[in-house]
């Protein structure tokens, strides 16, 4: 078909959207910059002593540490129980069975105020509140969904006469499972899990309800600086943010080429 | 065969349990108890649900919300089909590039992003620093705390979700269809409005929802550039529970907007299969 003159126009106008899409995130960098001590666009002058803050400052590297345990933990979780469930119902495959995975699917869809709330009130009585263990078990069940999710697209491209064959050839449960199934749906388990991860490492609205001081993860501390508007250390931290993402993004990208090359195409 | 099919299905079952365990546990259970609240705290009965009618207060926040969702909604999805369109109609090398912007835009962190807004909209910001220098204004634009900075944080979080619905229901299109249409005489704008885009209307339901849904819910960009000014449920949620420690009008709330929200979802799993929309989510 023809390219009309107004689907050339969308077609700019779609670029110039993509770019306000992703342009907006990059001010923080000369901001990062600035050699004032309030946050403020550097005028000629730029210093990197917002970053030496950063990675000198007790609490911003106490933050990011404890936001890597958490994102760590809870993605290992996650990523354990999603995959383990993708196979389950994947096996199971019945209409029952897709009504417990629509169920499943609920931590994704419900608004995190309500999670936070209903986590909140969960964990003041179990003492759970500013503790490692409280965030972990939260973000453990916000993230498992998304496993569940990049684990069953995983299956829907795996035959399963791979298996049965497996068990006839007198392979046990555990071994097919090890050596069969789990290697061929390695690249959704691989993006569940940087998918868990980032998912807990960005969360913020069940974090706000769940910790007070002892645990200050690193979008906490982020809304703080945020909230109070002052500091460019947080302008710093955004684009050390930035940098990860974007590190995590292309270990996603390869995988998912990857694994369209390999498999049938499935990701 | 029937035992071991059987049995394939037993450990099936035993290998869901741990996950639907700890999802019954942890979270249903929990917000049972939110629901639950909602009719006894402070007293039993529907006194929180009343408050809706008696209270001009909460009716206000309702609206503000409704108001600011609906008008997200529509701008998202219509920058969102303007991008779904472009993408299914470039070469391959281009639309890569664009999937790719919009993933980043995507995986960017919420706060990153209400943090470069916060930069670019303020009253000294690079915006409004710009406007005055090129002498387009003499007193800077109010962008912040206020509705117009909100929506335009919520437009730009929200339009990745938009495309990706639309997207996925543009790429099914038998491009015979249009083709027919073009040879039976239709010209290139009547083949678009009286062809193309009554195809893609469940891409278009499916993505207005999505985007109502999330917006309905939204916390982290209203609460930072209303700048306290514009209330919408989800803050006003936090405030009860955080500082004034009224739990039975955040349950209410709460409760409202669940059924809100899973009302919303029925309606679209109508439209799309919902692992369409989900599944091409993040992948």
């Amino acid at each position: 078909m023809k390219k009309s003159l107004s689907s050339t126009l969308n077609r700019y106008w779609a670029w110039v959207l993509l770019l306000f899409l992703v342009a907006p995130a990059l001010i923080a960098i000369p901001v990062s910059l600035t050699p004032k001590r309030f946050l403020s666009m550097p005028k000629g002058e730029y210093s990197l002593q917002h970053f030496q803050k950063l990675f000198t400052s007790e609490e911003w590297i106490s933050s990011f540490w404890q936001s890597t345990v958490i994102g760590l933990t809870a993605a290992a979780f996650a990523t354990a129980l999603g995959t383990l469930c993708a196979i389950g119902l994947w096996r199971v495959a019945s209409k029952r069975g897709e009504v417990v995975r629509a169920f499943l699917l609920l931590p994704l869809v419900v608004p995190p105020i309500i999670s936070a709330m209903a986590f909140y009130r969960l964990m003041v009585p179990l003492g759970l509140i500013d503790t490692y263990a409280g965030l972990i078990l939260a973000h453990t069940v916000l993230a498992a969904p998304l496993v569940l999710i990049t684990v069953s697209a995983s299956l829907a491209g795996f035959d399963p006469r791979l298996e049965q064959a497996s068990r006839n050839l007198g392979a046990s449960n555990w071994t097919t499972m090890r050596r069969v199934i789990l290697p061929s749906i390695r690249p959704g388990v691989l993006a569940g899990a940087i998918f868990a991860f980032i998912a807990s490492w960005d969360e913020i609205v069940v974090t706000l309800f769940l910790s007070k001081f002892a645990v200050y993860t690193l979008p906490r501390r982020m809304w703080n600086g945020i909230r109070e508007n002052t500091d460019p250390t947080v302008a710093a931290a955004a684009v050390v943010l930035i940098a990860i993402t974007l590190v995590f993004f292309i270990i996603q990208a390869l995988n998912a080429r990857r694994s369209r090359n390999t498999a049938s195409g499935e990701t | 065969m029937n035992g071991s099919k059987l049995r394939r299905i037993g450990t099936g079952w035993l290998l869901v349990l741990p996950f639907l365990a700890l999802v019954l546990a942890l979270f249903i259970g929990p917000i049972i108890n939110i629901l639950w609240l909602s009719v006894t705290d402070p007293e039993p009965g529907l006194g929180n649900y009343a408050a809706l009618v008696t209270s001009d207060n909460l009716a206000g926040i309702l609206w503000t919300t409704i108001r600011i969702c609906v008008i997200t909604t529509v701008f998202s999805v219509v920058f969102g089909y303007s991008i779904a369109y472009a993408m299914v109609h470039v070469a391959q090398g281009s639309r890569n590039r664009m999937l790719s912007l919009l993933l980043v835009s995507f995986w960017i962190s919420v706060l990153v992003r209400t943090f470069s807004w916060l930069m670019l909209l303020g009253r000294k910001g690079l915006v409004n620093e710009s406007l005055v220098n090129i002498g387009i204004i003499t007193q800077p634009i109010e962008f912040m705390r206020n509705e117009l900075g909100v929506l335009i944080g919520m437009v730009h979080y929200m339009i990745p979700y938009a495309v990706l619905p639309l997207l996925a229901s543009m790429q099914n299109i038998d491009t015979r269809v249009l083709s027919a249409s073009r040879s039976l005489g239709a010209t290139g704008p009547q083949t678009f409005w009286r062809v193309y885009l009554p195809l893609t209307k469940p891409g278009l339901v499916a993505a207005a929802l999505l985007v109502f849904i999330l917006s309905l819910g939204f916390y982290v960009t209203p609460a930072i550039l209303g700048g306290g000014k514009v209330l919408m449920v989800a803050e006003y949620i936090s405030v009860q529970i955080l500082v004034t420690l009224r739990w039975g009008t955040a349950a209410m709330l709460a409760a409202l907007m669940l059924f809100g929200v899973l009302a919303l979802l029925f309606v679209m799993s109508r439209f799309m299969k919902l692992s369409a929309v989900f599944g091409g989510a993040k992948a």
